[in-house]
C-alpha cells in the first residue's frame, strides 16, 4: 500500500520518512489494523496516514466504529497485548520519535509506554485499578521506568496530583479511586499519565464521561500542561465544540480511514468532505438560537465488516449522483491536496465542492 | 470498619442463634405438630425394643413432656454449662459444651466431634490447597490463551472432573494407589505423630476432592480473569508499560480472585462440616463419617449435634469471607 | 417560599408571553426526593441524599420544557418522581389538575397512558428476548387496549411514525443500530398517544449524525400529535434547540427557569452563565475569546449536606455574607425568567449593601476574566439606573408579586419590587461577616 504516501508526494507535500529526514515527531504511515472474527474481517482501521509535530494537537473526529480509537491503541502498541493480541493483523509504518514501532521488539514498544508516549481514557473511574490507591497506581506508572524508591516516587506522585491541581494532594494520594469524584479521577489520570514527562499524550475522549464545566477545567489543564511540557498531543473526540476549542490540526475519520484533514481553521471555515459538513450540521450550537431543523446524515454507519465499496459514505451522501457515472460507487477516493496543507477524499469537483458548501450548507449552520 | 466488624458479627451470632433454634425445633418440634406423642418421639432415642422405663427416662432427660421452648433452653443451658443425664441405675454426666448424649450407644456427641474433627480438617484443607493452586492456575492460563491447547485441555478435564461423581473417582483412587500400587497409606495417622505420613495417608483423598472442586474453580478464574482482562484498568496498567506478566498478576489476578473468596470460604466451610463421601469412600473416620453412620443406626442427638456443627462452620466461614473482601476490596468498606 | 407561589400565580395573567396561556398540564409544587442514608450497626437513618429537595414549575400544553444541570443536581430523579416512577419524599404533583402525589399503582395505571417516558439508554431499556412488534404493543397489552385496526397494524403504523419499516415487526434489537434503537424506544412511548413525553437523555448516548435525526423525529412528533415534552438533557446545545422554556438545577433546585431565548442570551443565575460559558462552541475563531468562559472552582458540593443559603456560593464568584445565611427565592425577576439569587448577573442587585465578597468568591473570581465582571458590573449597573428611574412611581407597592402580575407593568418593573422584603430580611445579617 504505497498509493496514499504517493499521492501525498505527488502533490507536492513532501513524504518524510525518518530515513527522508521526516521532522514530525509521530509520523503515521498508511496504518491498518485489522481483526479477523467469526462474521469476516473488521477493517478498523484501513490505511490511515497522518502527522503531527511537538507541542501541536491533532484532533480526530468521528462517530464511534470510525477507527479513531483503535488508532490510538494502535500508536500505544496495546492492540498487540492480551488474548485478542494475536488475531490483529497490522501493517504500517507509525514512527515515533524516529523509531518505527509497527516492526520493532515489543519489548522495545513497552518501554516507550508509559515514557515517551502515554494515554489517557474516557471513563477514569474504570480506568483505574479500584483497589488500589491513586498514589500507588502514580507511584507505579514512575517507578516502571524510574529506577528510585518508593518514597522518592511517592513524593513525584504527590507532586504531579498538585501540578494537576487536586487540593491537598498530600492526603488524597491515599484516597481510592472511589473517593474521588469524576473530575478529579480525570485529573489523576492525567496525572499519572504526566508522571514521566511523555513527549506523546494521546486522549481518548478525555471528558466525555465529564459535566462541562468539569470538562472545560480539564481542557484547560490539558491545554496548560501541553505548554509547560511541550509534548506533542492526539485528542480522539466526537464533540466538535472540544476540536475547536483546543486543536491545532484536525483529522475527521469516516469507516475506518481518513476523508479530510487540515488545520482547524480549514476544518471549521472550509470542509471539503460531505461528511464533515453533515458533522457540523447536525450539531445544535449553544451559540445560536435555530428554531430551524438540524440537518442529520441521513442512515447508518457504515458496517466495517462490509465496507460500501467506492466511497464509503456514498450511501449516505447527498451528493453522491454529483460526479459523472458511477464513480463514487466504484472508485475508492484518495486523498487530495484542496488547500495548502488541506487534503479531502472526495470525488466531487473542487467547484461543486465550493459551491455547495458557501451556497447549501455554510448559510444554513 | 470498625463499625463493619462489629456489624457482621453480630449478624453471624444471630444467624447462629437462628439456626440452632430452626435445627432444634426441626428435630423436636415438628415431630409434635406431625402428631408425634412425647413416648413416641423418646422412644426413637433408645435402641430396638425399649422398655417403658427407658422410654420414661429419656422423656425425663429430655424434657421432652414439657414445652418445646424449655427443651431449647435447657440445650442451650448444656452447650454451656453441661448437662447430667439419669439413667436410672446410673448417671451419665455430659459435660460443657454438651452438644447431646446419644441414649442408643451411650457416649457424648461433643468428644466425638472433636475426636473426628482434625480428620475432617485435615481432609479439607489438603484438598483446599490441592484446588486452589490447581484450579487457579489452570483457570488463569485458559484465560491467557483462551483457544490454545493448554486452555482446551484444561477445560476438558475440568469438564471430567464436575461431571464424575466422587465415588467414583474416590473408589478408582482407592483401587489404583492404595491397592493396585499401594504407595499411599490406608490407615489414617494423626498430624501430630507423623505429618509424612499423614499427608502420605491423605494424599489419594485429597486429590479425588481436589479434582472435583479444582474443575469448578477453574472453570470461575477461567471467567473472572477473561472478564477481568478485558477491563479499562488493564488496560491502563499496560499503558503504563508494565510487563505483561506484573499486569496479570498484579493488576488481572488480584481483581479476578477477589470474587473467589466468597466461593472457597463457603466451599471450605461446607467441607468442614464433613465430606461425607469422601470420608466414607476412604473409611476416614471424620464428622462426615460420623453423621452417616449417626442416620444410619437412626441416633438422633449426633445428627443433631454434626448438624449444628456444620452449621457453625458456614457461618463462621461466611463471616470471614465478609471480613477478607472487605480488606480486598475498598469499595466494600464504605458501605 | 410564599412569593414564590405568587409569582407562579401570576404568571397565566402574562399576557405578553403566548406559551403562558396555554393550559397547564403538569403543576410541581416543593417537589422532594430525599434518599435515606442509613449507617452504624444498627442501621439508623444519619441522613439524606436530597437528590430534588423543593422545586416549583408547572408545564404548560404543547411546549417543551428542557431540564440541565451536572450530574448529580437531581434532574434524573426529578424526572422518574413527576412520572410516579419514584414516590416524592414530599410536595404535590398534579396533572391535568389533578393530584397525582399519591396514587397507588392502581390508581396510576390511568396515567399511565398519558405519561410516557423515553429513556437514555436504548441498549437497557429494550427487552433483548423481545421482538420489536412485542416490545411495541406492550403498552397495549399493559392498558388492555385495542386500537382501531388491531394492535400489529397499529404498530406497523408506528414504526412508520418513527421511520421505521413495518417490516421491523419481527426482529430483535440487537438487530438495530443505537439510533433505531431509539426510534423503537420512542415509538413504545407514543403508542397509546400520551399527552406528557418524559425524555431522560434521549440523544446522549447517539453519535451526533444519528443525534440530530432523532431531536429532528421528536420535533416533527411534537408537532404532529401536539405532545408535550420534558427533556432532560446534560447537553446545552440540545436543550437550546429543543426546548421552549428551560429549567436549569443545581443540588436538587431550579436556579433558573426562564424562556430560551432569555436564558440563552441574558442568563441571570451566575450559574446558569458559568455552565453555559463551559459549552465549547464549534467556532476555532471563539477560540480568542477564551475569556469569555468562567472557569467554576472544585466541584459540586455533597447533596447530602448542601451548603447553607444559595447552595451556589461556595463556587460563585459574587457570593457575599447574605449568600451564606439566606437562601434565595425564585423570583421572577423579568416575565417569564425566575431567578433564585441575590446577585444576578444582567439585572439590578437584589442585595446592593451587601457588597463584601466572601474569601471563597474571591478565588472563585481570580478565575473568572476581567472582561466579564466589568461586563457584568455594567449590565446590573445600567439596569439598576432604568429602575431607579421608574422607581418612584411604583415604590409604595407592598406586594412585589402583585406588581409582576400587572399586565401593563414594564418589563423591569415588577422585579424591582421583587428584592423588598428579601432585602429586609437580611439586613440585618452583617455584611462584614467573616471577611477582612
Amino acid at each position: 500500500m504505497t498509493e496514499l504516501s504517493k499521492t501525498g508526494a505527488a502533490v507536492g507535500e513532501p513524504v518524510k520518512g525518518p530515513s527522508d529526514g521526516s521532522t514530525a515527531f509521530l509520523d503515521v504511515r498508511d496504518l491498518k489494523v485489522h481483526f479477523p472474527t467469526d462474521d469476516g474481517l473488521v477493517k478498523s482501521v484501513d490505511g490511515l496516514s497522518f502527522s503531527l509535530e511537538k507541542g501541536k494537537t491533532l484532533c480526530i473526529v468521528g462517530e464511534s466504529g470510525s477507527g479513531k480509537s483503535v488508532t490510538s491503541l494502535a500508536v500505544m502498541g496495546l492492540h498487540r497485548l492480551g488474548a485478542r493480541g494475536k488475531n490483529v493483523r497490522m501493517s504500517g509504518e507509525i514512527w515515533l520519535g524516529g523509531k518505527e514501532l509497527i516492526s520493532a521488539e515489543p519489548d522495545e514498544v513497552r518501554r516507550l509506554r508509559g515514557r515517551e508516549m502515554a494515554m489517557i481514557f474516557q471513563d477514569p473511574l474504570s480506568a483505574m485499578h479500584p483497589y488500589y490507591t491513586i498514589g500507588s497506581q502514580i507511584v507505579e506508572a514512575y517507578r516502571v521506568h524510574h529506577d528510585v524508591n518508593k518514597k522518592t516516587a511517592r513524593k513525584r506522585a504527590i507532586e504531579m496530583l498538585d501540578r494537576v491541581g487536586i487540593p491537598e494532594p498530600g492526603k488524597r494520594v491515599d484516597n481510592y479511586p472511589h473517593e474521588f469524584s469524576g473530575g478529579m479521577r480525570q485529573r489523576a489520570m492525567i496525572a499519572m499519565a504526566l508522571v514521566n514527562n511523555p513527549e506523546l499524550l494521546i486522549a481518548d475522549e478525555p471528558t466525555t464521561a465529564l459535566d462541562v464545566t468539569v470538562q472545560a477545567q480539564i481542557l484547560d489543564l490539558i491545554r496548560d500542561l501541553q505548554k509547560e511540557f511541550g509534548s506533542a498531543v492526539v485528542l480522539i473526540t466526537h464533540d466538535l465544540g472540544v476540536v475547536a476549542e483546543i486543536a491545532d490540526d484536525v483529522l475527521v475519520m469516516y469507516g475506518g480511514r481518513c476523508v479530510e484533514r487540515g488545520s482547524v481553521d480549514d476544518v471549521f471555515e472550509r470542509p471539503q468532505h460531505p461528511y464533515t459538513w453533515g458533522l457540523l450540521g447536525s450539531m445544535p450550537r449553544i451559540d445560536r438560537e435555530t428554531s430551524e431543523r438540524l440537518i442529520p446524515v441521513k442512515g447508518q454507519p457504515p458496517s466495517l465488516i462490509n465496507v460500501p465499496s467506492g466511497c464509503a459514505f456514498h450511501p449516505r451522501c447527498p451528493y453522491a449522483d454529483i460526479p459523472k457515472g458511477d464513480v463514487t460507487r466504484t472508485v475508492r477516493p484518495e486523498l487530495q491536496p484542496v488547500g495548502s496543507g488541506h487534503f479531502s477524499a472526495c470525488h466531487l469537483s473542487a467547484e461543486d465542492r465550493t459551491r455547495i458548501w458557501t451556497e447549501e450548507i455554510a448559510p444554513k449552520l | 470498619m470498625i463499625s463493619y466488624i462489629l456489624r457482621r458479627t453480630l449478624a453471624a451470632v444471630i444467624l447462629l442463634l437462628v439456626v440452632t433454634a430452626v435445627t432444634f425445633a426441626i428435630f423436636f418440634l415438628l415431630p409434635r405438630l406431625a402428631g408425634q406423642t412425647a413416648d413416641q418421639l423418646a422412644q426413637q432415642y433408645i435402641g430396638k425394643s425399649p422398655t417403658q422405663a427407658d422410654i420414661e427416662a429419656v422423656k425425663q432427660n429430655l424434657g421432652l413432656d414439657q414445652p418445646v421452648y424449655v427443651q431449647y433452653w435447657d440445650f442451650i443451658k448444656g452447650i454451656v454449662s453441661g448437662a447430667t443425664y439419669d439413667l436410672g441405675p446410673t448417671t451419665a454426666h455430659c459435660s460443657a459444651p454438651c452438644f447431646g448424649y446419644s441414649f442408643k450407644t451411650h457416649v457424648e456427641v461433643w468428644p466425638q466431634l472433636t475426636d473426628r474433627l482434625p480428620v475432617t480438617v485435615s481432609l479439607a484443607a489438603g484438598a483446599a490447597v490441592l484446588w486452589l493452586v490447581g484450579g487457579v492456575t489452570a483457570g488463569v492460563i485458559s484465560a491467557l490463551k483462551p483457544r490454545s491447547f493448554a486452555d482446551r485441555t484444561f477445560m476438558g478435564i475440568a469438564l471430567a472432573g464436575v461431571s464424575l461423581p466422587m465415588f467414583f473417582t474416590g473408589q478408582l483412587a482407592l483401587f489404583l494407589f492404595t491397592f493396585q500400587w499401594p504407595i499411599f497409606g490406608r490407615e489414617y495417622v494423626p498430624f501430630t505423630e507423623n505429618p509424612s505420613q499423614w499427608a502420605n495417608t491423605l494424599f489419594p483423598a485429597w486429590c479425588s476432592l481436589a479434582l472435583l472442586y479444582s474443575a469448578i474453580y477453574a472453570r470461575l478464574t477461567r471467567s473472572g480473569m477473561l472478564e477481568t482482562m478485558n477491563e479499562d484498568f488493564i488496560r491502563s496498567a499496560r499503558a503504563k508499560g508494565l510487563r505483561e506478566r506484573k499486569v496479570v498478576v498484579r493488576h488481572g489476578l488480584r481483581a479476578a480472585l477477589t470474587p473467589i473468596i466468597t466461593v472457597f470460604g463457603m466451599d471450605l466451610g461446607l467441607l468442614l462440616g464433613g465430606a461425607v463421601i469422601t470420608e466414607t469412600v476412604f473409611s476416614l473416620h471424620g464428622i462426615g463419617e460420623y453423621a452417616v453412620q449417626s442416620i444410619r443406626d437412626n441416633d438422633l442427638p449426633p445428627i443433631l449435634g454434626v448438624t449444628l456443627l456444620a452449621a457453625f462452620f458456614v457461618v463462621l466461614a461466611n463471616f470471614l469471607v465478609d471480613l477478607l473482601y472487605a480488606a480486598a476490596d475498598p469499595r466494600v468498606r464504605i458501605s | 417560599m410564599s412569593e414564590t407561589k405568587k409569582s407562579d400565580a401570576a404568571v397565566p395573567a402574562q399576557a405578553s408571553a403566548p406559551a403562558a396561556e396555554r393550559e397547564v398540564l403538569l403543576k410541581v409544587e416543593g417537589l422532594q426526593k430525599h434518599f435515606p442514608i442509613r449507617k452504624g450497626v444498627l442501621q439508623r437513618q444519619v441522613g439524606a441524599v436530597k437528590a430534588v429537595d423543593g422545586i416549583d414549575f408547572e408545564v404548560r400544553k404543547g411546549e417543551t420544557l428542557g431540564v440541565v444541570g451536572e450530574s448529580g443536581c437531581g434532574k434524573s430523579t426529578m424526572g422518574r418522581v413527576i412520572t410516579r416512577l419514584q414516590d416524592p419524599t414530599g410536595g404535590s404533583i398534579h396533572f391535568e389538575g389533578k393530584d397525582i402525589t399519591r396514587l397507588n399503582t392502581a390508581g396510576m395505571r390511568p396515567l399511565r397512558r398519558d405519561i410516557q417516558m423515553i429513556f437514555q439508554d436504548p441498549y437497557g431499556s429494550l427487552n433483548p428476548r423481545h421482538t420489536i412488534g412485542s416490545i411495541v404493543s406492550a403498552p397495549f397489552r399493559l392498558q388492555g387496549v385495542e386500537p382501531e385496526g388491531g394492535v400489529k397494524k397499529e404498530v406497523q403504523r408506528l414504526l412508520e411514525l418513527v421511520g421505521l419499516s413495518p417490516e421491523h415487526y419481527n426482529r430483535y434489537p440487537h438487530e438495530f443500530s443505537g439510533g433505531q434503537r431509539q426510534r423503537i424506544g420512542i415509538a413504545r412511548a407514543l403508542a397509546l398517544k400520551p399527552k406528557l413525553v418524559v425524555a431522560d437523555e434521549p440523544v446522549s448516548a447517539l453519535d451526533v449524525s444519528i443525534q440530530a435525526q432523532v431531536v429532528n423525529l421528536m420535533d416533527d412528533l411534537q408537532e404532529e400529535l401536539g405532545l408535550t415534552y420534558v427533556i432532560i438533557a446534560h447537553d446545552l446545545s440540545v436543550v437550546r434547540h429543543v426546548s421552549d422554556r428551560i429549567a436549569v438545577m443545581y443540588l436538587g433546585k431550579i436556579v433558573e427557569l426562564a424562556d430560551r431565548t432569555s436564558l440563552y442570551e441574558a442568563p441571570m443565575h451566575p450559574y446558569t452563565k458559568a455552565l453555559m460559558s463551559a459549552v465549547p462552541v464549534p467556532d476555532p475563531k471563539r477560540r480568542g475569546a477564551k475569556s469569555e468562559r468562567i472557569l467554576l472552582r472544585g466541584d459540586v458540593p455533597s447533596p447530602i449536606a448542601p451548603p447553607p443559603g444559595c447552595r451556589f456560593h461556595t463556587r460563585c464568584w459574587k457570593a457575599t455574607e447574605v449568600c451564606r445565611t439566606v437562601e434565595p427565592p425564585l423570583l421572577e425577576l423579568r416575565p417569564g425568567q425566575r431567578v433564585a439569587c441575590h446577585h444576578p448577573e444582567n439585572f439590578e442587585d437584589q442585595q446592593p449593601q451587601d457588597t463584601v465578597l466572601l474569601t471563597a468568591a474571591k478565588e472563585a473570581a481570580e478565575l473568572v476574566a476581567d472582561e466579564v465582571l466589568a461586563e457584568s458590573a455594567q449590565t446590573s449597573a445600567a439596569v439598576a439606573a432604568e429602575v431607579a428611574a421608574v422607581a418612584p412611581k411604583t415604590g409604595k407597592a407592598a406586594e412585589p408579586a402583585a406588581e409582576a402580575s400587572e399586565p401593563a407593568a414594564e418589563a423591569s418593573e415588577p422585579a424591582a419590587e421583587a428584592p423588598e422584603p428579601a432585602a429586609g430580611k437580611s439586613s440585618d445579617a452583617p455584611a462584614e461577616g467573616d471577611d477582612k
